[in-house]
């Protein structure tokens, strides 16, 4: 069931609707997918829904062409989604890479499911979280927002959007089968309220040749035009200079990649989200992300109700990894518990991060089954 | 006319890429003397390619220009087409590029009749990777991964782009450089999907290999084997072997996607 215009009233929905729903709230105007369980609800209802608002739905013939078409509608100034699972995210990286290089705005989400290959459709996994992060070639700036719940998934899908198009960096949002097909209640917000983020418009200067991706200070978001617009600029996959053209100077080369990069890093704190219980005095913190989060932070309240000073932190945001959250944990901190649906990914940045100061034990499950409150407590208590 | 179709040159951008004598240029040429004729203006006009010598033709041409991945102009043409169909959307491309990574985008786009005009740009060859064969090379030819011969039999392109559901089909050469304008003019102005296979060559890598190492020989070859559909019908089977005909060689109307996709919102709507 999706929301008539301003109607805010609570609906109990699953995951993926909830995907759609932000994305349509959020503005946005162009799909293009290939059908894939666990991801396919969402094309099939923006199918249905985007015509009503004048939007464009295109089934393509497979991940790639999709990719390619969000990014040629994303040039003309629309915004875009696009949806897949494992197989499907695998042949989209490609052309995350030109999104990442090119700055197109463009949303990609990927409700993972068991992997490798084929592998498990349709039972929950989170494989794809290294894949999400250094899935394309070369060193590329990316976001990866990963929601718990229905309502984090609006939430994020509404983040996902204002952050690609205020800093032109692709942004993945990596929910999980259970969040996707998980129904729960969930109040929608009135899509009138929410605050949405552009991108930096692009100006003529009469008299003066654009420059489509010429910034003031490394960290700044080039003002690219629209196609269309009378512009005329050139975009290549190409390493390029300022004004879009091809260019190989060892010194440029490096330019653009760092200033491509500082747009991240030098908003990490802002960029970076998660939710926590019982930080101040917790001895072990069970650290977890999308639908794991929810066994964990249950397994937190069960060990308090117990007496055991436990913690949860969820991070919502993936990438780029919150250092700043493993380096400011409370001197009180003994162990962090990296609960995953993998063999054992983030917790390679958790230990990263905490340079040793803290035990780093692992709950994980790759069985295409959740991972329990009870397994979590068997492993702290 | 020079100047005319000056302003549709990146002038800033030249010297250009390509070997001396390598048809490309003639092509860019013709591409931009076919927008000249149409009287099409600049800021309405976008160009897509892939990744080849060929596809590097967009960073001369003044309009927004999209230079992708290999084989994937398709795919983005169409998500440009879509969002803003007042636009008219063209695709420079190699046969490398459109008819063996990106094949499937080409097949899927003919089938749609999206309203796109893709000017290949055919040398039988992988020129900027030096040589090896693609899905047009001749059968017997030498390629730098075919040295004993090719095995493989070429595609048929514009017959492969009429069963595929193209709605303009149509076939020249850059050795017939005064007749190309045209064609490419007549496949913007068609109201669907367009193919305009354009014979060219690759002196330098596949030309080395194959006795065409002089360009004017490359386009000699050209004169000798696309010929007018006409002379081309009258031959007999056996000569019609080695020639391929040359003009308009299928013009249909059909419904065209982004006309069928309005229909779909006014749907909506009700
Ligand atoms: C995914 C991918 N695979 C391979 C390449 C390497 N590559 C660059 S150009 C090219 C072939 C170009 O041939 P064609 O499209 O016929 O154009 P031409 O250079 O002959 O004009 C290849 C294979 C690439 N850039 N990307
Ligand atoms: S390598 Fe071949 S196709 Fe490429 S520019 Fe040179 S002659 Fe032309």
């Amino acid at each position: 069931m999706l929301l008539k215009d301003n109607q805010t009233k609570a609906s109990f929905v699953q995951g993926n609707t909830a995907c759609a729903q932000a994305a349509l709230d959020a503005g946005v105007r162009f799909f293009a997918g290939y059908p894939i369980t666990p991801s396919s609800e969402i094309a099939e209802i923006l199918s249905r829904k985007l015509p009503m608002l004048g939007g464009k739905f295109i089934q393509m013939e497979d991940e790639i062409a999709s990719m390619g078409a969000i990014l040629g509608a994303s040039l003309t100034g629309k915004k875009v989604l696009t949806s897949t699972s494992g197989p499907g995210f695998s042949l989209k990286q490609e052309l995350i890479g030109f999104a990442s290089l090119c700055e197109i705005p463009c949303v990609i989400v990927n409700v993972q499911r068991g992997g490798p290959s084929t592998g498990l459709p349709t039972s929950p996994a989170q494989g794809d979280v290294m894949q999400s992060r250094w899935g394309t070639h070369g060193d590329h700036p990316i976001i990866v927002l990963s929601p718990s719940t229905v309502k984090e998934t609006y939430d994020l899908t509404v983040r996902a959007f204002n952050l690609t198009e205020s800093l032109r960096v692709p942004v993945i949002l990596l929910s999980d089968e259970i969040t996707g097909h998980i129904h729960e209640k969930i109040e929608f917000p009135d899509k009138n309220k929410l605050k949405l983020l552009s991108r930096p418009k692009a100006v003529k200067n009469p008299g003066k040749k654009y420059l489509p991706f010429a910034v003031s200070k490394p960290e700044e978001v080039p003002r690219v035009a629209n196609f269309g617009e009378g512009f005329r600029f050139n975009v290549t996959g190409l390493l390029h200079n300022d004004d879009g053209f091809p260019m190989n100077l060892p010194e440029k080369n490096e330019f653009l990649l760092t200033r491509l990069h500082k747009k991240i890093t030098s908003r990490i704190r802002e960029l970076c989200t998660f939710v926590s219980i019982y930080l101040n005095d917790s001895e072990t913190i069970i650290f977890s992300y999308g639908s794991t989060s929810r066994s964990c932070f249950q397994a937190a309240k069960i060990a308090r109700s117990k007496g055991s000073k436990v913690g949860a932190i969820s991070i919502k945001t993936l990438w780029p990894f919150p250092d700043f959250l493993i380096q400011e944990l409370a001197s009180c901190v003994k162990r962090v518990v990296v609960c995953e649906m993998n063999m054992g990914q983030i917790v390679h940045e958790v230990q990263r991060a905490s340079d040793g100061r803290f035990k780093i034990e692992k709950v994980n499950s790759i069985s295409g089954s959740m991972i329990t409150p009870g397994e979590i407590l068997d492993k702290i208590l | 006319m020079l100047e005319q179709i000056k302003k549709y040159l990146r002038i800033d951008k030249f010297p250009h890429i390509w070997c001396y004598g390598c048809g490309d240029g003639i092509i860019l040429q013709a591409f931009v003397r076919a927008i000249a004729s149409l009287g099409l203006s600049q800021d309405e006009v976008v160009v897509v390619s892939g990744i080849g010598c060929s596809s590097r033709a967009v960073g001369y041409l003044d309009f927004d220009t999209l230079h992708t991945a290999h084989g994937r102009a398709l795919p983005f043409a169409t998500g440009i087409k879509m969002a803003k169909p007042e636009l008219t959307v063209t695709i420079v491309a190699g046969d490398g590029d459109i008819f063996a990574i990106g094949g499937n985008h080409f097949i899927h786009a003919a089938r749609r009749n999206i309203d796109i005009t893709v000017v290949l740009f055919n040398n039988a060859t992988y020129g900027m990777t030096g040589g090896q064969y693609s899905p047009t090379t001749r059968q017997d030819d030498i390629a730098t991964t075919a040295p004993y011969g090719h095995i493989e039999r070429p595609f048929d392109i514009c017959g492969l782009a009429k069963a595929a559901g193209a709605t303009f089909v149509a076939r020249s050469s850059s050795y017939h450089a005064m007749a190309l304008p045209k064609l490419i003019s007549q496949g913007i102005s068609h109201h669907g999907f367009s193919l305009v296979e354009v014979i060219t060559g690759c002196h330098v890598c596949y030309g080395k290999l194959n006795d065409l190492s002089d360009p004017v020989k490359v386009l000699e070859w050209q004169r000798d084997h696309v010929v007018n559909i006409k002379q081309y019908e009258a031959l007999s089977s056996k000569d019609k072997e080695d020639k391929m005909p040359m003009g308009i060689l299928h013009q249909v109307t059909r419904p065209e996607y982004i006309d069928e996709y309005r229909k779909v919102l006014e749907r909506a709507k009700t």
